[in-house]
């Protein structure tokens, strides 16, 4: 303040604008005042405010790990702020586009690092602290479900006022068919990545040229950091748009859409379009790294970093098709609400002419409004009075006896179904052991059938059967369900010389399959 | 009274020869004294039974046929329309319709035995001005969500939908909308520590959580979901809305009779409140007014302290 006090007249003499306002002087106000100022101006104040709610989102965490002292039992192995940030980031990541996290899920999910605080301690335990810890930061015990901090600002007057600053980390929001979800909120995000009070765009965009630099350096540990810091910034992202697609539903003329939501939505589109790119690109350079790299802990976190980069574009592809519906539901309700024929009275905008007034009231100003609202909305109830002489009959009569078993169930009548199947267990399982041939050494049908006759005159029709079922055997099935091996016939024009079947003397052998080589082949396809 | 006591005599007398028509001709000489028509205890009866079907606002006209027959009578005959009138004033009720669509119409006046008191609503709202706001303005969210717009207000063919959680949403986004502006003109929202009263009405909202898992897997009592779910119940009670389906915490449509009540009673009797505390909301009366960032209307509102431009 005192540095920039010499050059306090050159700014303020300009505008000649003050005399009309001020009858001094203009010039020697800003004298009179400047050096008599109690303290720094609503200015200097806001960014010490801003910082003093940042600080005070990390209240809960520490406050965790000063009551655990407080609870009956040996809780203090437990480092509950730990497990705190552990559930905040567990939530984020689980916030799906429409819905949020599920207790349980959340729960399950933090237990494995619980449990590796305390191995000792039993399984019971662990879950009552995991569930402790997600309690406390919801706040369960308050009717507002948050936390509230005070700190101390002062006004333009240069007044000191203390003021209430309502958070929460963790809330809770209604989801399909009556179920509750978790959604971490803007606060615990922010607290989370530490990046307070800065731009979602460009958040984004840095880390991932960071994300980048880190790759081409070869530097994958922080890279996965970055990744995963960027993957935060998506759902953030993704958050904001949901919003905006939900005011955009309830009403057509809510929303100007002439131009800023068909903005909105290019724009969106854009960056959707823009990340694909840039995240398929990354998902490329980073599979490079993992399939050229010989430290096995780099391949690991290659692969991590991999899963990351999917589940971003995953994302994204959520929040195109998002985008795409949003066109064609603002024709549907434009046709709805803009093209019927209008009606001769007008009247009242209830949104527009009271709620909207209403809620930047004062409270005890807007509570007159909805009082007289409540008074005359509700309609009528009839008052009920009650006879004595009924009351008395309800009070005396006992309570009837329920009937807690139904009615009896009737014995199932079974039947036991004739077995009439050809052959047994016992025959398909020597067939089995007949055919299960070493990789490399395949046997031609007529020895195998002759090896079959000798024990049981039956078997050879089964081997047949199978034999002629491996001609065409079902690879992608196999491959699919990840099989080991695979019988296989082939035909090679011999002839077939038996008593009882005629046609090709089939070759037949097992087909190893690399099981392992497949299962990666299908997780980068997907 | 008095004159009623003389009136039942001659239509006995007429009634026995010449059943139904022939009362008026009869009536004829003290009718030219007591009034245009002749009012009987019975037509006092028949009066105050449409009345008491009034009472029963989840009652359909067309599900009852005595309802029809008195609603028809009252379309028909005046005089009976003006006993009706008088018995439900008598009573503390305020007509808003009498038709076949809303049947008999009434409701509370203020201080009348039928009229709904906050405290005996919700019980916390009578300790705590926080909850008695939230409860008044879940009212209000209803109505302002079920007819979004004037026209839809206006028309007597329109029915509103609404769920329990597009009305907590619509709000949220109502209140988000304030906190975003707020910020970006760089204004301190939190309240004085010591004045909660001066707090925002909004921020009241926006700081009570919109659901809560309980052990019971009822909705919780006390966050906002679950104040809209009793105020809709509570509707529902008044036949003002009719429950079609579980979807998105229930879902609604308005009756008749709703929009007559927000229409002529409570929209009018809130705004009359916000006038009288210097507020007036401009409509311009071509279209609703736009919860956008940039309509003038919520630039006037911010500025609430002061209604009247000084210019």
């Amino acid at each position: 303040m005192h540095g920039s006090a010499p050059f306090r007249p050159l700014s303020v003499r300009a505008p000649t604008l003050c005399d009309v306002t001020f009858p001094a002087p203009g010039a020697a106000a800003p004298q009179l005042n400047g050096p008599q100022r109690p303290a720094p101006g609503p200015a200097a104040d806001e960014g010490l405010a801003r910082r003093l709610r940042a600080l005070a989102c990390t209240a809960p965490l520490h406050d965790l790990d000063v009551r655990k002292a407080n609870l009956a039992g040996e809780y203090g192995g437990y480092a509950m702020a730990e497990v705190a940030l552990a559930v905040i980031d567990l939530v984020t990541l689980n916030m799906d586009f429409d819905t949020g996290a599920d207790h349980e899920e959340i729960v399950a999910k933090v237990l494995p690092r619980v449990a590796a605080q305390a191995p000792r301690r039993p399984a019971g335990e662990h879950e009552r602290v995991a569930r402790w810890v997600l309690e406390n930061l919801i706040n369960v015990g308050s009717v507002d479900r948050g936390f509230r901090a005070v700190y101390g600002t002062f006004t333009t007057e240069g007044e000191y006022v203390r003021r209430d600053y309502d958070f929460k980390l963790i809330e809770e929001v209604p989801g399909s068919g009556g179920s509750v979800y978790l959604r971490a909120t803007d606060e615990a995000v922010n607290v989370l990545v530490g990046a307070l009070d800065t731009d979602v765009t460009s958040a984004q965009i840095a880390a991932e040229v960071k994300l980048e630099v880190l790759i081409n350096r070869g530097r994958l540990a922080d890279a996965q950091l970055a990744a995963e810091q960027a993957r935060y910034r998506t759902v953030q992202y993704a958050e904001t748009l949901r919003r905006t697609l939900d005011a955009t539903r309830r009403n057509v003329r809510a929303v100007d859409w002439l131009e800023t939501v068909p903005d909105m939505i290019n724009e969106a589109l854009d960056h959707v379009a823009d990340r694909y790119r840039h995240e398929n690109a990354i998902l490329t350079n980073i599979r490079k790294a993992r399939d050229e790299t010989e430290e096995p802990e780099h391949k690991r976190r290659a692969a991590e970093l991999v899963d990351i980069v999917k589940d971003c574009i995953r994302r994204h592809t959520q929040l195109q098709s998002r985008l795409l519906e949003a066109g064609p539901l603002f024709r549907a309700e434009q046709d709805r609400q803009a093209f019927a024929t209008p009606v001769a009275r007008s009247g009242l905008d209830l949104y527009g002419q009271l709620v909207a007034p209403l809620l930047p009231l004062p409270a005890e100003q807007a509570i007159r409004v909805t009082d007289a609202f409540f008074a005359h909305g509700t309609g009528l109830r009839t008052p009920s009075a009650v006879r004595v002489g009924d009351l008395v009959e309800v009070l005396l009569t006992p309570p009837v006896e329920r009937e807690h078993l139904g009615a009896e169930m009737p014995e199932p009548d079974l039947v036991t179904t004739p077995d009439d199947s050809r052959f047994t267990e016992a025959q398909l399982d020597a067939a089995m052991a007949l055919l299960t041939l070493p990789a490399d050494a395949p046997r031609r049908l007529s020895g195998l059938l002759a090896e079959a006759r000798r024990g049981d005159p039956e078997l050879p029709y089964l081997v047949a059967l199978l034999a002629v079922h491996a001609a065409s055997p079902p690879v992608g099935t196999a491959y699919r369900q990840g099989e080991q091996q695979l019988l296989f016939a082939v035909d090679d024009g011999t002839e077939l010389i038996d008593p009882e079947f005629g046609g090709a003397d089939l070759i037949v052998g097992t087909a190893l399959l690399d099981a392992a080589g497949m299962a990666a082949d299908r997780s980068e396809v997907a | 009274m008095t004159q009623y006591d003389d009136a039942p005599q001659p239509d006995l007398v007429s009634g026995a020869g010449e059943p139904g028509w022939g009362a008026p001709t009869a009536d004829a000489g003290p009718a030219a004294a007591a009034g245009p028509a002749p009012v009987t205890p019975a037509d006092a009866a028949d009066a105050a039974r449409l009345v008491s079907f009034g009472l029963q606002p989840k009652l359909l006209p067309a599900r009852d046929a005595e309802y029809g027959e008195l609603l028809r009578r009252y379309r028909d005959e005046p005089a009976f329309a003006r006993l009706a009138d008088a018995v439900a004033t008598g009573l503390g009720l305020v007509v808003l319709e009498v038709s076949t669509r809303a049947g008999m119409a009434v409701t509370a006046a203020e201080d009348s035995v039928f009229a709904v008191r906050m405290g005996e609503y919700a019980r916390r709202a009578s300790a705590d001005s926080a909850d008695r706001f939230l409860h008044g303005l879940a009212h209000l969210a209803v109505a302002a969500l079920a007819f979004p717009r004037p026209e839809d207000l206006a028309d007597d063919g329109y029915i509103g939908r609404i769920t329990v959680n597009g009305v907590d949403a619509f709000v949220r986004q109502a209140c988000r909308r304030l906190e975003e502006r707020a910020e970006q003109e760089g204004e301190n929202t939190d309240p004085a520590t010591d004045a909660p009263g001066l707090e925002s009405a909004w921020r009241i909202y926006a700081r009570r959580s919109a659901t809560g898992a309980t052990k019971d897997a009822r909705r919780l009592a006390g966050s906002t979901t679950g104040i809209i779910a009793k105020a809709v119940t509570f509707l529902v009670d008044s036949g003002f809305l009719q429950r079609t389906g579980d979807d998105s915490g229930g879902a609604y449509r308005t009756t008749a009779r709703y929009q007559l009540q927000v229409r002529d009673m409570a929209g009018s009797a809130a705004m009359a409140e916000l006038l009288e505390l210097g507020i007036v909301p401009v409509a311009d009366g071509s279209a609703a007014l736009l919860p956008g960032e940039d309509t003038e209307d919520l630039d006037l509102v911010s500025d609430a302290g002061l209604p009247f431009h000084s210019g």
